[in-house]
């Protein structure tokens, strides 16, 4: 599957194909907290209202990358506990698992930060979240229109990412 | 698949969609005439420049980061290295070299063998003050921004 004309950089990773939609939701955000995006396939439940859900997978996020780098018993340097650790650096959790879903997290350094929520038994998705982070710079980032900091509208970009998803299993 | 290593700026810019360098070069001396001719004060243009830079570089950064894969730098000179490196070949194709390091480490100078930019140019003496590549200088500034790195660009 080619999304860039003639590119080959970021090769799709290869995946079985899988009829279906396995994935059940999918977030964006930028450095300062902003919801980029938020995509839902399959959320049969809905406990809070989209904003109060937005911050509250921020704050998580933000928590556990502090959380997790402070217990790392491997790195010798360690900010204080809620300091918030520039992008990048110290360790950075990727993804938990719990026995209804798998929460997979990619951050960049340029703060972007890419969230997928999937079935259980879904693998690593490292791969395919720096291949969504390849189409967000083709769809997003090369907009000429898009205002950085504001949430996305981009029909292409959707299409692309719902694409793409559904194809990984 | 096996996870792929921080890519080399020879290999991106390879495999990446490509323009023709002069048409390149004509458009930039293209809006850069335009700007003297609308706003007729050298510093001004220099300004405008330097902030169209700027909103080059904040969407730049994600480029990069996607196509080259590097982590976070450790320090200011690794920085430097890989914009001049990495950055500039991925982009206008060309290498850069990085130089002149002040005794702190914070302050060096990026320089550009030759540059696509300024092919068939020539200024007249009237724009003298001119920073023709003042673009550069933006879009370096804009890029760094985004990943927590404050800097002044010149």
């Amino acid at each position: 599957m080619q999304f860039f004309g003639g590119s080959e950089i970021n090769p799709s990773p290869q995946v079985p194909t899988a009829s279906g939609n396995n994935a059940h939701m999918m977030y964006v955000f930028n450095r300062n907290g902003v919801c980029l995006l938020y995509k839902e396939w399959n959320r049969p439940l809905h406990t809070l209202n989209p904003q109060q859900d937005h911050k509250l997978m921020f704050g998580l996020l933000f928590s556990l990358k502090s959380l997790t780098a402070k217990m790392d018993p491997v790195n010798a340097e360690k900010g204080n506990l809620g300091v918030p650790q520039l992008p990048g650096q110290g360790c950075s959790f990727h993804s938990f698992r719990t026995n209804t879903y798998k929460l997979s997290f990619m951050e960049t350094p340029s703060g972007i930060k890419i969230i997928l929520v999937t079935h259980p038994k879904t693998g690593d998705l490292r791969e395919s979240l720096k291949y969504i982070y390849g189409l967000y710079v083709e769809y997003v980032a090369k907009n000429p229109i898009y205002n950085p900091g504001s949430p996305v509208k981009s029909e292409l970009f959707n299409t692309a990412l719902d694409q793409y998803v559904r194809s990984i299993s | 698949m096996a996870p792929v290593g921080p890519r080399s700026g020879d290999a991106i810019f390879s495999s990446i969609d490509r323009v023709n360098a002069e048409l390149f070069t004509l458009t930039y001396g293209a809006i850069v005439r335009q700007l003297l001719t609308d706003l007729e004060d050298v510093d001004e243009v220099n300004k405008q420049l330097d902030q169209m830079g700027y909103n080059i570089g904040i969407r730049l950064i994600d480029e990069f980061l996607a196509k080259s894969g590097v982590s976070r730098c450790v320090d200011f000179k690794e920085t430097a290295e890989m914009i001049a490196k990495v950055g500039f070949k991925m982009f206008l194709g060309v290498t850069a070299s990085v130089s002149s390091w002040d005794a702190d480490g914070t302050c060096c100078s990026i320089i550009l063998e030759d540059n696509p930019l300024v092919d068939f140019v020539e200024l007249p003496d009237t724009c003298q003050g001119l920073y023709y590549c003042n673009i550069l200088s933006g879009v370096i500034r804009g890029a760094l921004e985004m990943v927590s790195m404050k800097t002044e660009v010149t």
